[in-house]
This record gives structure tokens, C-alpha cells and sequence, in this order.
């Protein structure tokens, strides 16, 4: 049962194969079963999860339930949900039991799904490994010596491994779809505005996305359609009609044309890593695409725009946890400055510090033209670019990542070179456009993402190549090796 | 741009981080790097291009003026590592 | 060396809506400590902003009338530091793209001249909540109610020169923001109170001196005062030969002095940007004539008003016009007097000012109605009493006793004009005073009326004021000279 996908699971619910406080049980079991070797949970909620489960189970004998009520979910613990430990992977918030939902987590509640727990991820979700977490590096379970990518690494390792059917994840510059490239799943970061913001901690505002990691397309699309939608509470939600993102799925994707940036294939890829995205292309052009050489010329100044940005916003976003009001407070501070220095010392760690004084250091006097504009005007020209290569084309194609998984500790020393690998994956988010990565096969044993690239509220489009693309392999339905 | 000791004192200072003496030639080494990675783009004419703040160029929308929160003091100091009489507590400041 | 000032002022004036700027919490004023402080104020973790429309449109209300500029766009930017009534480490305000751009307003000199000020902007932003250092022991306490109240930042060019100009300036702006009813105007409460920026030059220099920043002076006769105090202390410095350090001062009213306040000055470094939780305000110029069209009749107009239809002096119109809730009772007060506008001028600019001002209640605290003291002026004017009764009448209606006829009915202070009733009187008081008539007889006619005095004062007293005072010197002079 734990093998199955969601829209499995809902008919397993619907036809009485199983409660949902069974199923419930059965993932529980193997998160706790697991969770020692791969650390994806920062929290298991046992109690909750089971009394919202027989919930659930009274709602379906009542006939008053959707058709996902019942099936567990597992969030990212970026996510607040009111009562339950909300720490986004730092010591800072430790301590912090939300007191409110996020309004994902809300619309979710509402649809019936049931947390299993929260999980692990980098902390303040920057990171490329979930290892900047204060709960310590998340494994990969295709081998646990290796990191699931990050930042939304637990809720990536946990599908994966089917310690929950489903998760949610949020992507500022490739948190969604780089672990889900790294551990073998399917990973949406909608439009920007899709999904609401609120409830959600911030790393940087105008580039945060929350979005579903899932086991296919079809589950994705299926999340979707719970949690895409208009937010009054978010002043950067989009009010764009959300579409039924399940009913163009089974659409033939004949003629689609396919943009393919030839800055995505360059050096910086991995050889092996080339192969199976053209091998997952190829596959698309079977099923009737094609294909056509686009230019994405400002692609390698995403990452330094980026790095620009997202600090920016961070170094601000994050000046609110300064022990007053939650989170982590020194202890015995002697003054004003001592309380706010060595709780934030304390109890941020060395990449969230890293950040924030880059972000600091960007805008501050003499250095926001040249740093802060400068990244701004660039972020302009990024999404420009964009803009022309879909006026010849549909979608765009290529890597999600640069390699597969890296070892853990690999990286850790060395910033730069981490950043230098989101270089797929950042540009989407300075523009603000949909992405998916969808499982395109292994090296090493090791899970490749193929990533599809589609405009503005384009998120049908997206799920339904991706799902014509699963029906057509076999990738996604791998299951590592020791968590069958 | 390389980033000596005394400004790596200033920014932290400015974000009110408390660092360790011992750290801050590991930061000033790896801010440096950051910088200078960042500094690629220069390498790119950016004159006359706007800066955008937003991938999508909208609007605000406005809420209207309503009233529709109420008192939830006690339950947001539950998370509060210092109150008393409803306010939050900092170490006394001297103006 | 002769030196002239320069003073420019930062007005925060609080916007009074029901509800915040960012957030659906309350703004009521005095409420327990952080119950009106809701997630979005208190800055938790994922919380987000939303404009509150009505304070667009209130900000829009205030360019209109001072004949600003108002951009199309606008934008929201942060402003980065740390201080703990500032929950979420920055505070959104704006920068680079302000809400209303350039505009001015006229001022009066005491010369009676006028005076035209610039406002170089005025932008929105949040206020920030409250410390308190006493009654905590070791500690400071926090009360974020007002964390995320909208203010109204007005800025003014630095136009004016001295002290006086600044306050007129300042009850100016408070008068405006009054009448459009966007500010309760209340100074002690902190919902109206400016920043001064003060420097001196020599006169005739072009350049302006380095200036002290005066922060959050709370009335005008502080604000007066403490650009005086601080006009000395500058210049005392540069006689002597020293120099002004550009810095943030506070004014102490108990000791007269400003001091530094070095402790938030260091490091300023407020690090702007556009606030990515909020996109632009796009504003309208439909939104904009709407709001033109809806204006009410501001100061200005309504004194020039007031002179023209009323007939009154500059002064008066003046006193009567700053206060919105003034003239209001002035028009109304006309309205029950059948239109008689001087009398009802004098009455509330003096007894019923007097009054208020004795008793520290504001005109709309008055106990005394515009209906009520219109009524009063009404049987002035058809003399029903005299002027003199009149006051008397005013005592009482202050104290509650009633209205005006009503009054006058219990107390009995009908004016009598029946010439049968006066006639009476005076033939009494002239049959009981023989020596004072023959000393009227004997007296020279330019004398005579001196004297007559005595007689109308006895018949007044045996009247108790009511008897008509001109009926009964016409009598007197005709009975006296037979």
C-alpha cells in the first residue's frame, strides 16, 4: 500500500480496502522505522496524525469528505501549523510552536489530509544539501551516504523513501525541484503568486514558491488543486482563475514545441547527466514534440543576481527573530545589543549567518546601486529572455540539476561551489515562471531530474507533459533499494 | 571586493550577529568569495534596463478598512521567552 | 553676527482608521497592553502585509488639499534596524516613491501677512509600538498596540525662519488633516506630533548650517519653545567658535534644554529597498478626481467664506475657521439665531471661550449647544432680554438648567417693555427721590445727563435688570424735563 500513489490511495479510501487511520498507522510505522537512518522528520505528530485520521474516517462513513480525505501528507517544516512545532530546520526556532496555520497547510487541513510530521530541511531553507540543518544532514535514500539536495530535502527523501505518499516543499531558487531531481521524485514550483505565501517562514519574498513533491505528475496536479489559489492574506497572490489542474493530464502533447537553451547544455554539465535528459527528450519528441535550440544568453548571471537578491531579502526577512517575541533567547543578556547579538548568533547557524550579512553588506550605503540595482536590472534582463524564447515555444527543457547527488560533507565547506550548482534552477525563480523536475533515470544509481520550464500560470501544461512523460517510462516508479 | 576584518565587525554589527574573534577571517574569506562570484555581473551592460522588484509587474490590491482580528495576546505569548502583565520583556533600555 | 534660522518640519500625523495598515487589529487607543497586537504587528514568523485602502485614499485626501502631485505609483520600502518596539526588525514606510509629492500650504504672519510653505512629500508608513522603562523592574516592556498604526509622514521644505512660523505652520497642517477628518488631531495621545530639523546661518548666507534633528515635540508650545532653546544653544556654539554636529536631539519641557541622543544614533544605516511583500500602489487619476470632487470646504475657503457671508473681521473669521468643530458651531449657532452671525461671533470667541478654556474642555465637549447659544443670541437680538441679562442666562445653561426660554421662564428674566409696567417704575423712583430730581432740574443740560444715571441704575435694581433700558431713558427724559 505504501507503494501507491495518491490517486491510488484515494480509491483504496473510497472502496473501504483500507481506513485511513490504517494507512495512516502504516506510514507512521515506517516514518518511525526510518526516520533513524535518513533523520527526514524534524517532528512526527503520532497522536495528532491518528486523531485526525479516525477524523477523516468519520467523514467519509458521514459522506462528507473530498476524494483526498484521509491520506497522509507529510510538511515541510517551514510550513506553520498552529500547535505543532514549526522550527524551519533552526535552533532559532527550536522552541517555536506556531500559533496559527499557514494557509497551505489550512486548505490542506480542509481537504482532509492528515500530517504525519514535519520534516527536516536546510535551515531558513538555504542550502543545495539539507545539511545547514540544526537537526543534522537529511540522507538520501538511494544511498545514505549521500545528501537529497535541498532545501526541502526531508519532504524529498521521505517520498522517496514512502515514508509519506506526498509532501509539500518550497523553492526559492531550485528547493523543490533539485532534491526532488536528487532523490527520484516529481517536484512542481508553481508560478510566482500561485500558491499563497502566508504562513509560510520567508527566505526571500519575491522569489519563495511552496509547491507539492510528490511520486507522479498526477499526484502533483492532484495537491494542486487543493492548494493553488487566490490568498487575501497574500498581497503577492496571483487572482488568476486556478485552473483543474488534473483535467488536461491525459492530453496528447503532438506539436508541443520544445525549447532546449544550449546555455543548459554546456560545460558545467555532467556528461553522464547530458545523456539521460537527452534520452528523456528524445522520449517527449516520441510522443510527438518538438524540438528546437533556444538562447537563454544571461542563464550565468543568474547565480550571482541571485546571490544578490536572495541575501537581501533574507538579511531583512530574518531581522525578526531577535528574542523578544519566540524563538531562541541568549541566555542573561546584559543589555539590548548583548540580547539581540547572541540570540542571533546562537541561534542562527553558519550558512543563515553567511547570508544575512551578504544581504546586509548588498544593501547598505555605497554598495545598493552597484550590488542590490545591479541584480534587479539583471533580473529584468533574465526574464526578458524568457519572455522571447516563448514567444517560438511552448516549454522549455533541460537539466534540473547539474550532477546527481553529491557525498555528504562534499560541499559544505565551499559556498560558492554549491551555489555555482543551483545554475539551473535560480533564473525560474528571478522570473518568476513554473517549473517541474520529473525523474529521467539514474547514474550510478543515482536519480537524474529532467526539468520542464513553462510560462506564466502554465502549471496545466507542465503536469499534463510531465504525466504523458510517466506514462511513457518508468523512472519514477523506481523505489530505492531497503525501502520496498 | 574583499571584505577585511573591520568591515566583517561592521556588517555583523549592522545585522546584529554576535560572532566569534577566532571566526571572522573564515568569514572574511568566504564573504570575499561570495562577492567576487557576485561580481560577475559586471560583465553585463545594465544602463537603461529597470530594476524589478517582482517577476510579475503587478499592482497592489487593497483590503478594506475592517476590523478582524481579535485579542489572541495569551496565545502568541505562549511562545514568548519573557513577559510580564501582557508586555514582552528586553533588558532595560537607557534613552 | 546676525544669524537666521532654518527650520523644516516632519509631521507624523496618525491616520484615523478603524483598523491597521497592514493588518485587520484594532487601533483603538488605551487598550491592555498587546491585545490589539495581532500576528501580522507582532511580526511572527510568515506572517504578511496588506494595504489598508483606506489609508490610500486618505493620504490622496491630504495631497489633494495642500494641491500636491500625486505620483502614479507609489511603493512601499523598508527600513532596516533593530529596536524592540519594532517587531519585525524593519519598518515599512516609503522612500524612493512616495504616496504625495510636492505640494504647499499658506500660512498667516503675525503681521498679517501670508506666507506659502513647501511640502517637499508625504509618504505612509507604520508606526512602531511602545517602550516601557518604568514598572519592570531590570526590564523594559513592550506593548505593540500601536505597532502598524498608519501615520502620514509630512515633510516640508526648509522654509521657515523662526520659531513662530513653525508653529503656524504646524496648526496649519493640523487644521487640514482635522477638517478632512483623516487625523483625530489629538497631540497628547501621539497622534499628531513632529520632528523639527533647526539650523542657523549667517544672514544672507545661501547655504544652509548643519542641522539637529528635534525629535517627537508633542505641542505647540513645545515646538516653539524648543526651537528657541535650540536657536540659542547653536548659536552659542558658533559664537564661540565652535561647530554643530549633525545629530538627533530630544527636548526636555521640564528642564527647557534639548540633549543629544547619541544611543540611536549610531550606525545608521537603514538599508531601503522595496519591500518584496507588497507590490506598488497604482493610483488612478479617476480615484484621484473622485476624491477632489468629494473634498470638503478647507480653512482657507471657509474663512474667506465666513468674511464675505458673515460679514465678519479677518480675525474673527480666522479663530472661528481653524478649528473644523469651531466653525461647524459657529454656523450652526448662526443657524439658530435667525442668521445673527457678529453677536454669535462674540459670544463663542469670548464668553463661551472663556468658558471652555477655564474648564480645559474642547468646543465639542462644550456644555452650552451651537442650538443652545443660537437660541440665547435669538432673544438678544429680538430683545426678549439684555446683554447683560444674557450672561446670566449663559451661567445657567451652562450648568445644565436648560435652554435659553426656558430659562428665562423659570427665572423670570423676561425683559419688560410694557410702557404701562416701565412707566410705574419711573414714577416711583422719581416721587421717592426729591433731592436728586431738583439736583437734575438745577444741573446744566450737558450735565443732566451724567446725573440721569442714578435714576435708570434704581429703576434697573427695582426691576431686576428686566426693564427695558431704552424704553425707560426715554421716559425719564421726558417725565424728568416736565
Amino acid at each position: 500500500m505504501h507503494q501507491s500513489t495518491l490517486a491510488q490511495l484515494s480509491v483504496a479510501l473510497e472502496s473501504k480496502q483500507i481506513s485511513s487511520e490504517e494507512l495512516t498507522r502504516l506510514y507512521l510505522d515506517r516514518c518511525k522505522k526510518y526516520n533513524d537512518s535518513l533523520n527526514c522528520f524534524i517532528t512526527i505528530n503520532e497522536d495528532e496524525a491518528i486523531e485526525k485520521a479516525k477524523f477523516a474516517d468519520q467523514q467519509r462513513a458521514d459522506n462528507k469528505h473530498t476524494a483526498l480525505t484521509g491520506i497522509p501528507v507529510a510538511q515541510k517544516d517551514i510550513f506553520c501549523t498552529n500547535g505543532i512545532k514549526t522550527s524551519c530546520g533552526s535552533k532559532m526556532l527550536d522552541n517555536f510552536i506556531a500559533p496559527y496555520d499557514a494557509t497551505i497547510v489550512e486548505k490542506m487541513n480542509n481537504a482532509g489530509f492528515v500530517t504525519l510530521g514535519k520534516t527536516n530541511m536546510d535551515e531558513f531553507a538555504m542550502g543545495s544539501s539539507n545539511e545547514t540543518s540544526f537537526y543534522g544532514a537529511v540522507k538520501n535514500p538511494w544511498n545514505t551516504e549521500y545528501v537529497p539536495g535541498g532545501s526541502s530535502g526531508g519532504s524529498a527523501s521521505a517520498v522517496a523513501a514512502r515514508l509519506a505518499p506526498i509532501a509539500t516543499g518550497t523553492d526559492t531558487g531550485g528547493s523543490i525541484r533539485q532534491p526532488a531531481s536528487l532523490c527520484g521524485i516529481t517536484g512542481l514550483k508553481p508560478t510566482y503568486g500561485r500558491v499563497s505565501r502566508y504562513g509560510m517562514i520567508a527566505f526571500a519574498s519575491s522569489l519563495d514558491q511552496g509547491g507539492p513533491m510528490a511520486l507522479t505528475a498526477e499526484d502533483a496536479a492532484l495537491m494542486m488543486n487543493v492548494i493553488a489559489g487566490f490568498d487575501e492574506r497574500d498581497s503577492t497572490s496571483a487572482e488568476q482563475t486556478v485552473d483543474d489542474y488534473t483535467e488536461k493530464l491525459n492530453d496528447s502533447i503532438e506539436g508541443l514545441k520544445i525549447g532546449l537553451p544550449k546555455e543548459y547544455f554546456g560545460e558545467g554539465l555532467d556528461s553522464n547527466i547530458a545523456k539521460i535528459v537527452e534520452e528523456g527528450i528524445k522520449e517527449l519528441e516520441k510522443l510527438g514534440a518538438v524540438c528546437k535550440e533556444i538562447e537563454l544568453p544571461n542563464t550565468e548571471l543568474s547565480i550571482p543576481a541571485y546571490y544578490v537578491v536572495a541575501p537581501a531579502e533574507c538579511s531583512s526577512n530574518l531581522s525578526r527573530f531577535d528574542g523578544v517575541r519566540f524563538g531562541h533567547r541568549c541566555e542573561e543578556p546584559t543589555d539590548l545589543s548583548d540580547l539581540y547579538c547572541r540570540s542571533r548568533g546562537e541561534g542562527f547557524g553558519k550558512e543563515v549567518k553567511r547570508r544575512i550579512m551578504i544581504g546586509a553588506y548588498v544593501l547598505s550605503a555605497g554598495y545598493y546601486d552597484a550590488y542590490y540595482l545591479k541584480a534587479q536590472q539583471i533580473r529584468h534582463l533574465i526574464r526578458d529572455d524568457f519572455q522571447n524564447a516563448f514567444k517560438d515555444i511552448d516549454v522549455i527543457a533541460g537539466p534540473t540539476a547539474t550532477g546527481t547527488a553529491f557525498k555528504l560533507n562534499e560541499m559544505i565547506d565551499d559556498p560558492v561551489s554549491m551555489y555555482l550548482s543551483d545554475l539551473y534552477t535560480v533564473s525560474v525563480n528571478l522570473a518568476g515562471l513554473p517549473a517541474i523536475s520529473v525523474p529521467a533515470g539514474f547514474v550510478n544509481n543515482l536519480p537524474v531530474g529532467m526539468q520542464l520550464i513553462g510560462n506564466y500560470f502554465e502549471e496545466s501544461r507542465l503536469l499534463n507533459i510531465a504525466h504523458q512523460f510517466q506514462q511513457a517510462t518508468d523512472h519514477h516508479k523506481a523505489i530505492p533499494g531497503g525501502f520496498e | 571586493m574583499s571584505l577585511d576584518k573591520s568591515e566583517v565587525q561592521k556588517i555583523a554589527w549592522l545585522a546584529r550577529l554576535a560572532i566569534d574573534e577566532q571566526d571572522i577571517p573564515n568569514y572574511s574569506d568566504e564573504l570575499s568569495n561570495i562577492l567576487s562570484m557576485v561580481e560577475r555581473m559586471n560583465s553585463v551592460d545594465t544602463d537603461g534596463i529597470t530594476p524589478i522588484a517582482h517577476p510579475l509587474e503587478l499592482s497592489a490590491r487593497l483590503r478594506a478598512d475592517e476590523v478582524t482580528e481579535e485579542n489572541q495576546r495569551d496565545h502568541f505569548q505562549k511562545d514568548a521567552p519573557l513577559t510580564d502583565d501582557g508586555c514582552y520583556l528586553v533588558p532595560k533600555v537607557i534613552e | 553676527m546676525e544669524w537666521e534660522t532654518v527650520i523644516g518640519l516632519e509631521i507624523h500625523a496618525q491616520l484615523a482608521t478603524k483598523s491597521k495598515i497592514f493588518s485587520g487589529a484594532a487601533t483603538a487607543y488605551g487598550a491592555e497592553p498587546n491585545s490589539q497586537a495581532c500576528a501580522v504587528d507582532l511580526g511572527l514568523p510568515g506572517v504578511l502585509p496588506v494595504i489598508n485602502k483606506k489609508v490610500v485614499t486618505m493620504a490622496v485626501k491630504f495631497g489633494v488639499a495642500i494641491e500636491a502631485e500625486i505620483p502614479p505609483k507609489s511603493v512601499f520600502a523598508r527600513k532596516n534596524y533593530f529596536y524592540p518596539d519594532l517587531p519585525k526588525g524593519y519598518q515599512i514606510s516609503q522612500f524612493e516613491l512616495p504616496i504625495v509629492s510636492t505640494g504647499h500650504i499658506d500660512i498667516q504672519l503675525e503681521d498679517g501677512s501670508t506666507k506659502r510653505v513647501g511640502v517637499t512629500r508625504a509618504h505612509l508608513e507604520e508606526d512602531a509600538g511602545k517602550s516601557m522603562h518604568e514598572g519592570f523592574g531590570n526590564y523594559t516592556g513592550i506593548d505593540l498596540n500601536r505597532a502598524g498604526t498608519p501615520l502620514l509622514e509630512i515633510v516640508s521644505e526648509p522654509d521657515m525662519r523662526n520659531a513662530k512660523e513653525a508653529v503656524a505652520y504646524m496648526k496649519k497642517i493640523h487644521s487640514i488633516v482635522r477638517y478632512l477628518e483623516i487625523c483625530d488631531g489629538n497631540m497628547q495621545e501621539g497622534s499628531f506630533r513632529c520632528d523639527a530639523n533647526v539650523s542657523i546661518r549667517p544672514k544672507g548666507q545661501e547655504e544652509f548650517g548643519t542641522r539637529a534633528e528635534l525629535k517627537n515635540i508633542n505641542s505647540f508650545r513645545f515646538v516653539e519653545q524648543a526651537i528657541n532653546i535650540e536657536v540659542e544653544r547653536q548659536i552659542d556654539i558658533l559664537e564661540d567658535g565652535g561647530k554643530i554636529l549633525q545629530e538627533t536631539r530630544l527636548y526636555d519641557p521640564n528642564k527647557n534644554e534639548t540633549r543629544s541622543m547619541r544611543s540611536k544614533e549610531e550606525a545608521n544605516d537603514y538599508r531601503y529597498f522595496p519591500d518584496p511583500d507588497l507590490l506598488p500602489v497604482e493610483i488612478e487619476n479617476s480615484f484621484i478626481e473622485d476624491i477632489r470632487g468629494q473634498l470638503p470646504e478647507l480653512p482657507d475657503a471657509k474663512k474667506q467664506r465666513f468674511i464675505n457671508e458673515f460679514k465678519l473681521s479677518e480675525y474673527d473669521s480666522g479663530v472661528l475657521t481653524a478649528q473644523k468643530e469651531m466653525s461647524d458651531f459657529f454656523e450652526a449657532c448662526v443657524n439658530s439665531a435667525d442668521g445673527e452671525a457678529k453677536l454669535s461671533s462674540n459670544w463663542i470667541t469670548g464668553q463661551l471661550a472663556a468658558a471652555l478654556n477655564k474648564e480645559n474642555k474642547d468646543i465639542t465637549e462644550s456644555p452650552v449647544s451651537a442650538e443652545m447659544l443660537g437660541g440665547m443670541v435669538k432673544r438678544i437680538k429680538d430683545d426678549t432680554i439684555s446683554g447683560k441679562i444674557a450672561k446670566q442666562v449663559f451661567e445657567a445653561m451652562w450648568n445644565g438648567e436648560g435652554d435659553t426660554d426656558a430659562i428665562i421662564e423659570s427665572k423670570g428674566l423676561k425683559q419688560v417693555t410694557d410702557t404701562g409696567e416701565i412707566e410705574k417704575l419711573v414714577d416711583d423712583v422719581i416721587a421717592n427721590s426729591p433731592d436728586q430730581v431738583a439736583q437734575y432740574q438745577a444741573a446744566p443740560e450737558e450735565k443732566q445727563g451724567k446725573l440721569i444715571g442714578y435714576f435708570v441704575g434704581q429703576i434697573m435694581k427695582q426691576s431686576q435688570g428686566k426693564a427695558n433700558p431704552k424704553q425707560v431713558n426715554e421716559l425719564l427724559n421726558v417725565k424728568l424735563k416736565s
